[in-house]
């Protein structure tokens, strides 16, 4: 597998943690704000090889966990009206609303597709002219445009029964808002490799800026992994805070506008809720009026409940590095995996998560 | 967030200005192939190309030489002695 | 339609279930013990305990590369008996077919299991067949039981497993669940994948026989995928397993899939491959075995038994590192992030 199997080859690896190791010389507190990170560091492991001084958390960068209840609710709602069939990527299937899951909505009678892409929704649409089918849009720049695309498609075939449900979310805005807290216990970022292929590195520098944070762009196999780590450790040394771009054969200083421009045809930015942060102004994005009838929540009449406040809910000051998960008045009470209240419980790698499966050692 | 992989492009059908056609190209990774659409991709690959595919859409086109940037400048770093064990080479 | 499609009348027991039964399913699975056509199979005695199993098969879909429905519960249920060290002797077959199902597809399924069931050398001894109202099947199920005999020094549990102990997988893993997954609607991807359904009492019965006491447990990872049968043997037998990355054997089509994905083949299912623990001093002439057999061509150590904490996986990652390895929450699904 050209362009993976290298960056997995341990006769790199190896000295890379060796190097990990002696550039750490100042505390790092690092944080990651994507699902796919969360997920590559715990499977190669690198928590366990991580030098003391150095941290990871993990932000809200998984776009199924902010994915809020009561977004879900209307998801399966909608999964339960007569002709109405919803489309869904797999990640989605089992995450809570505030009364049960998609899946629990399946074993009812819902009729609810796993998809791999977008475009699979209009095979199905094609294939059921009798059936309003719905895709159940979540992701963030890395996947809006797709999402665009395939409305785009949609309105060229004429396909009447297909239409989005956009709790689409954007990923800068959002944690200039959360780095904002004075108390914040974050040192440095390890920004998303895929959501930057669209948004480009650039869009970190304000990070810099304003917040003094260190930035590196980083990939997503083990050497790519420990090669931004190595950056942000050294960074935070030199008391240099800038960003590098360490995943060059994906990610641009600019992004990649063709996308960009498919995301601002369809799309505008619209206040979006966000599990276990609330609703934070202009955070996601809704469908232009001009696209109207591919609007789920226009076509179907669905009104989204008002958010329940979460109280006592302490995401927010956890995904800060602020607090730790026991410290939370709900972790492993009325939080736990099978019933998550915040975005670190949904996620099977999340902060709370892996501290009710692991412990403390997590 | 964002599972997306590099395949490489074997097929392409329509062409980067015509959307009113269907932008698609067949890519394989080990033997397994899978049509993926163009409509978002950064640079309008070639034959031969590796495409980063998320979701069935190409969102990126590799381009060799930043590939191979991007290697050296892992390996670069792996490579990287530390000054202590340079002095005891010396020393020998 | 009616000469080609199943009806009610196929299972209410009078001619048109007869015709069936010596038509289709006689024809192909004939034997002496299930030509008699009694409401029970007589079975002649045999030194040794009795191994019993069942196992039920819906898969969908029920043809796939590499094997069906039928072929799956053939080998499905023989595995289950040599997986506690039982020489399979007979199988039951009960089917439950969907009213209008294709009685072309359904001879097909058939000859496949009369075909798995003479190569296996296990034949069918006894059967039943009903038939339930369109919709309230999915065109075939069917359940298998199998009888076998263990022989009276062979004790092979889960709960049998030592620290030092070798894991030996028989080969690749993960190719029977990508190749399931991908032919489902709305994950179509082409290329080489085949389920690896296959039949291991044979394969069994030659290490038991080499290598007497030395075969502590032996489990067919199907549903929930190594991970989560090595959960349950670590659990039994009371030990923590440590894995390498590194040693697993996997078929670059299927690590391509997987990656495309986002699934780990670790937790995908396997229909012809057993996980052996074995005495630790004597892996490497056990592998060496069972890599001369054509079932365990592809077989590796890939772990072991360790003191620990009782129940505990970990798996060794290539950058030094280690996790842990959870068992299987639910069905594992393609993933976005």
């Amino acid at each position: 597998m050209k362009h993976i199997d290298e960056y997995r080859d341990t006769t790199l690896v190896k000295p890379l943690v060796a190097e990990l190791a002696r550039s750490v010389t100042r505390p790092v507190r690092v944080m990651e704000v994507c699902g796919t990170h969360t997920m590559a560091i715990f499977r190669n492991g690198i928590r366990s090889v991580l030098p003391e001084k150095m941290e990871i958390v993990s932000g809200p960068g998984c776009p199924v966990c902010v994915t809020s209840a009561s977004h879900m609710d209307a998801f399966i709602t909608m999964s339960e009206l007569p002709d109405v069939r919803v489309a869904v990527f797999g990640d989605l299937f089992r995450v809570p609303g505030s009364n049960g899951s998609l899946a629990q909505a399946s074993s009812r009678g819902a009729r609810i597709d796993i998809i791999y892409s977008p475009m699979d929704a209009l095979d199905i649409a094609r294939n059921n002219p009798g059936d309003m089918v719905v895709f159940l849009g979540v992701g963030f720049e890395t996947t809006t445009p797709a999402i665009g695309a395939t409305i785009l498609a949609a309105q060229r075939e004429q396909l009447d029964n297909f239409c989005v449900f956009s709790t689409h979310k954007v990923i800068p805005g959002p944690l200039e808002q959360l780095m904002q807290d004075p108390e914040l216990k974050i040192n440095a970022l390890l920004c998303p490799g895929h959501v930057s292929a669209i948004i480009g590195a650039g869009a970190y520098q304000p990070f810099v800026d304003k917040f003094g944070l260190c930035c590196v762009v980083a990939g997503f196999e083990p050497a790519d992994l420990l090669n931004g780590l190595i950056l942000l450790a050294r960074q935070v040394g030199d008391n240099h805070p800038r960003v590098e771009n360490m995943y060059p054969r994906v990610v641009s200083w600019e992004g990649n506008r063709r996308a960009l421009g498919m995301v601002e045809e369809i799309f505008e930015p619209a206040d979006m809720e966000w599990r276990g942060l609330g609703i934070l102004p202009l955070s996601g994005l809704a469908i232009r009026e001009k696209y109207a009838r591919f609007d789920a929540e226009k076509r179907l009449n669905i009104s989204v409940p008002a958010a329940e406040e979460a109280k006592g809910c302490l995401c927010g000051q956890i995904l800060k590095g602020k607090t730790t998960p026991p410290l939370c008045p709900l972790f492993d009470k009325r939080c736990t995996p099978a019933n998550p209240i915040g975005p670190c419980m949904v996620s099977s790698e999340g902060t709370c998560a892996a501290y009710h499966k692991y412990g403390r050692d997590a | 967030m964002c599972l997306a992989i590099p395949m490489k492009v074997e097929k392409i059908e329509g062409n980067p200005d015509d959307f009113t056609r269907n932008q698609i190209a067949v890519v394989n990774m080990n033997g397994i192939s899978k049509e993926v659409r163009l409509d978002v991709v950064d640079r309008w690959p070639e034959i031969g190309d590796y495409v980063i595919v998320h979701a069935g859409f190409a969102i990126h086109s590799l381009d060799e030489e930043d590939a191979k940037k991007n290697i050296e400048l892992i390996r670069e770093l792996a490579s990287h002695m530390p000054e202590e064990m340079l002095l005891s080479g010396d020393e020998q | 339609m009616s000469d080609n499609t199943i009806l009610l009348d196929h299972g209410s027991g009078g001619i048109a279930s007869q015709d069936l039964i010596s038509g289709l399913f006689l024809k192909h699975l004939d034997n002496p013990v299930l030509r008699t056509l009694e409401d029970c199979a007589v079975l002649d005695n045999q030194p040794g305990r009795l191994a019993f199993s069942t196992d039920s098969y819906v898969v969908d879909p029920i043809f796939f590369p590499g094997g069906d429905i039928g072929k799956l519960a053939v080998h499905g249920t023989i595995n289950d008996l040599a997986m506690r060290g039982a020489r399979p002797l007979c199988l039951s077959l009960g089917m439950i077919l969907e009213e209008g199902m294709n009685i072309d597809d359904l001879e097909k399924i058939v000859i496949s299991i009369g075909q798995a069931s003479t190569d296996s050398h296990v034949p069918i001894v006894t059967g039943d067949t009903k038939v339930v109202p369109k919709g309230k099947g999915d065109k075939i199920f069917i359940n298998t039981s199998g009888i076998g005999i263990v022989a009276d020094e062979v004790s092979i549990s889960s709960t049998n497993g030592q620290a030092g102990d070798a894991v030996i997988l028989s080969g690749t893993m993960g190719d029977h669940g990508i190749t399931i997954m991908t032919r489902r609607a709305g994950i179509s991807m082409h290329g080489n994948l085949r389920s690896d359904t296959m039949p291991l009492h044979r394969m069994v019965a030659l290490l038991l026989e080499q290598f007497p006491g030395k075969i502590h447990a032996l489990r067919d990872p199907t549903r929930g995928g190594v991970a989560t049968s090595l959960n349950e043997i670590a659990a039994g037998s009371k030990l923590s397993i440590i894995m390498e990355e590194e040693l697993l054997p996997i078929r670059p089509e299927v690590r391509a899939a997987c990656e495309i994905l986002g699934l780990e083949p670790l937790f995908l299912a396997n229909e012809g491959k057993c996980l052996a623990i074995v005495d630790g001093s004597r892996a490497e002439e056990i592998l060496r075995l069972m890599r001369t057999t054509a079932e365990g061509r592809e077989a590796a150590i890939i772990g072991r038994l360790v003191d620990g904490k009782s129940g505990r996986v970990l798996i060794n990652t290539p950058v030094g590192g280690s996790r842990v390895v959870a068992p299987l929450h639910g069905e594992p699904l393609p993933r976005i992030c």
